[in-house]
């Protein structure tokens, strides 16, 4: 079973929810940290790196003796990857998607494939818990096709990822394939706003879901009443208690610094399991 | 025209809060959303709505089912994992086409065509802080980055049009797409961060952005009292860094009371607000600083 935990609004809590609920399962299981421009997951885990592996995309290079600059590998190019005035073209490898078209469009066959580095991918041994995380590089800009490369690795009975903040092309390349979606939310408005963001994209990927507000607080004129008028399952609350944000800046787990709350997590894990 | 990007690495340090209440201290500067995928500026500003423009960006690929033999050639081509098999039959997912175009090019009957794709829509707007550039991505829609620089291009002609010197740009977290369409060629970029691990490892992310695209960086410890010695810590990796530390604001319920009244931190009288403008004036000593021979 694959739970993705999302939220539009950043810093509700995601990461801090995706460890407790790995945590709180007791038994083996995959975290998967899908937030590949701030992977926090390891700060928290302190877990052994097993492996490391390098993940690349292909991009284009040109053979220049080949190249007439007819022209057709910049028409064809979506992103504005490979211009060509009339000559050997240039390429921009940030731009490029590694679509691949234009080396199959160069009628001289001028154009052959590299492996440009994107990014890593690390797996790091907790316990209990096995964590892998991408780490983008620095200046890369096209996160997707690394958080493909973490979700490859995605195996066992049990799968929490912890996606990045938003509603655009990374979120949506985690969250494809999910069981469930564990919606994370703080009842502010903006928390209400992206929130509702958030609920956008699950219902247009059709996935179930269900949200857990954080820093709870006992009035809630804003996120409960939307919930409720959504017909959307509250799978939890977690208070606004500042020991908890304390203890986070510390580097500790919930769990760990405060076990009172064990429960929460492992009843949520038992909702979700239940709801899928 | 001076052009500042906040952003943050880690998401909800405080980008959004801190814009709203230095767009008002600014007094002569346009805004610009650039957290195009999860704009909130707007539930503080309060902007009245004066244009606003469907954002067509990109192409999606569909395939004509009357002209596809399902020979699978798509399936191949394609790098995105977008063609999707349904009971024998092919469709495209276009929640996972990044327009390429390559399965059109190379079916063999031509069964596939590209559409032009509506990703959004962009507002120029009026607030009580001046002129704002806002913007809407479409649900699971593709090309933020285009959205973020057409957004950032729009705010330039408006600072040109209404002769201010000024843009405040509030970015995305993270540090790909969105965030290099966001801090490219700015003149500074205020990264807000916390004092937690979190904090602290996305800013050395964003900072190492920063020196990449040559931007000038700026850091600010928000909540910097929950955690006094990672604050301390913090800075002084900052400065390593070669980032100016602006100062610090403290932890403050009152941040999210004024939000809940959609006012910006510094209309309310919340302790909070004296630290933003603070950092404000002290942003504005190294900005004539730099403006000196």
């Amino acid at each position: 079973m694959k739970i993705a935990v999302a939220s539009g609004k950043g810093g509700t809590g995601k990461t801090t929810l995706a460890i407790n609920l790995a945590l709180a399962a007791k038994s083996p299981v995959l975290l998967l940290d899908c937030d590949v421009e701030a992977p926090n997951a390891h700060l928290f885990l302190r877990g052994d790196l097993k492996r490391q592996h390098i993940v690349t995309i292909p991009v284009p290079e040109v053979d220049e003796t080949k190249c007439d600059g007819c022209g057709m590998c910049s028409d064809f190019c979506a992103f504005n990857a490979i211009v060509s005035f009339g000559t050997v073209p240039v390429i921009s490898h940030e731009m490029c998607h590694g679509c691949g078209g234009c080396m199959r469009v160069c009628p001289q066959k001028a154009i052959h494939e590299i492996d440009k580095r994107i990014g890593v991918v690390e797996t790091f041994s907790c316990d209990t818990i096995t964590l892998v995380q991408g780490k983008l590089d620095i200046g890369v800009a096209l996160a997707p096709p690394l958080i493909r490369a973490v979700k490859e690795e995605a195996q066992g009975d049990l799968v929490i990822i912890d996606a990045p903040p938003g509603t655009s092309c990374p979120v949506i390349a985690t969250l494809r394939e999910a069981d469930f979606v564990v919606l994370v939310t703080e009842p502010t408005p903006f928390g209400l706003n992206d929130l509702r963001l958030a609920v956008d994209v699950v219902r247009e990927l059709s996935l179930p879901f269900g949200v857990v507000i954080n820093r709870a607080e006992k009035e809630d004129a804003l996120v409960r009443p939307y919930l409720e008028a959504e017909k959307i399952a509250l799978l939890a609350s977690i208070p606004d208690d500042r020991r908890i944000a304390e203890s986070y800046a510390k580097g500790q787990t919930i769990i760990d610094a405060l076990p009172e709350y064990e429960d929460v997590f492992t009843k949520l894990l038992q909702k979700i399991r239940e709801a899928a | 025209m001076k052009e500042i990007v906040i952003i943050s690495g880690k998401g909800g340090t405080g980008k959004t809060s801190l814009t709203a209440s230095f767009a008002l201290l600014a007094q002569n500067a346009v805004l610009a959303d650039c957290d195009v995928d999860a704009a909130d500026l707007h539930l503080i500003l309060t902007p009245n709505i004066q244009k606003k423009h469907e954002f067509w960006s990109g192409v999606e690929a569909i395939i004509d089912p009357a002209l596809c033999t399902n020979c699978g050639a798509c399936l191949n081509l394609c790098r995105f994992d977008a063609i999707k098999e349904t009971n024998g039959a092919f469709h495209i997912d276009p929640t996972a086409c990044e327009g390429c175009g390559v399965c059109a090019r190379f079916c063999p009957k031509g069964a596939v065509r590209l559409e032009k794709r509506l990703c959004g829509a962009w507002m120029v707007s009026d607030t009580r802080a001046g002129p704002m550039v806002h913007a809407r991505l479409g649900i699971a829609a593709e090309n933020s980055g285009r959205l973020v620089s057409t957004v950032r291009q729009e705010a330039r002609r408006v600072a040109e049009e209404t002769k201010r010197d000024m843009i405040l740009i509030d970015g995305p977290p993270g540090i790909g797409c969105p965030v290099i369409a966001s801090i490219s060629g700015a003149s500074a970029a205020l990264i807000v961060t916390e004092p937690t691990p979190s904090g602290e490892h996305d800013l050395l992310r964003a900072l190492e952005l920063t020196r990449h695209f040559k931007v000038p960086a700026f850091i600010c410890v928000n909540k910097w009292d929950i955690a006094p010695e990672k604050a301390e810590q913090i800075e002084k990796q900052a400065l390593a860094n070669g980032a100016t530390v602006l100062g610090r604001i403290r932890y403050d319920k009152g941040v999210t009371q004024a939000q809940k009244q959609a006012k910006a931190v510094i209309e309310t009288d919340t302790p909070s607000a004296s630290d933003i403008k603070g950092l404000w004036k002290h942003f504005q000593q190294q900005m004539e600083k730099e403006n000196q021979p």
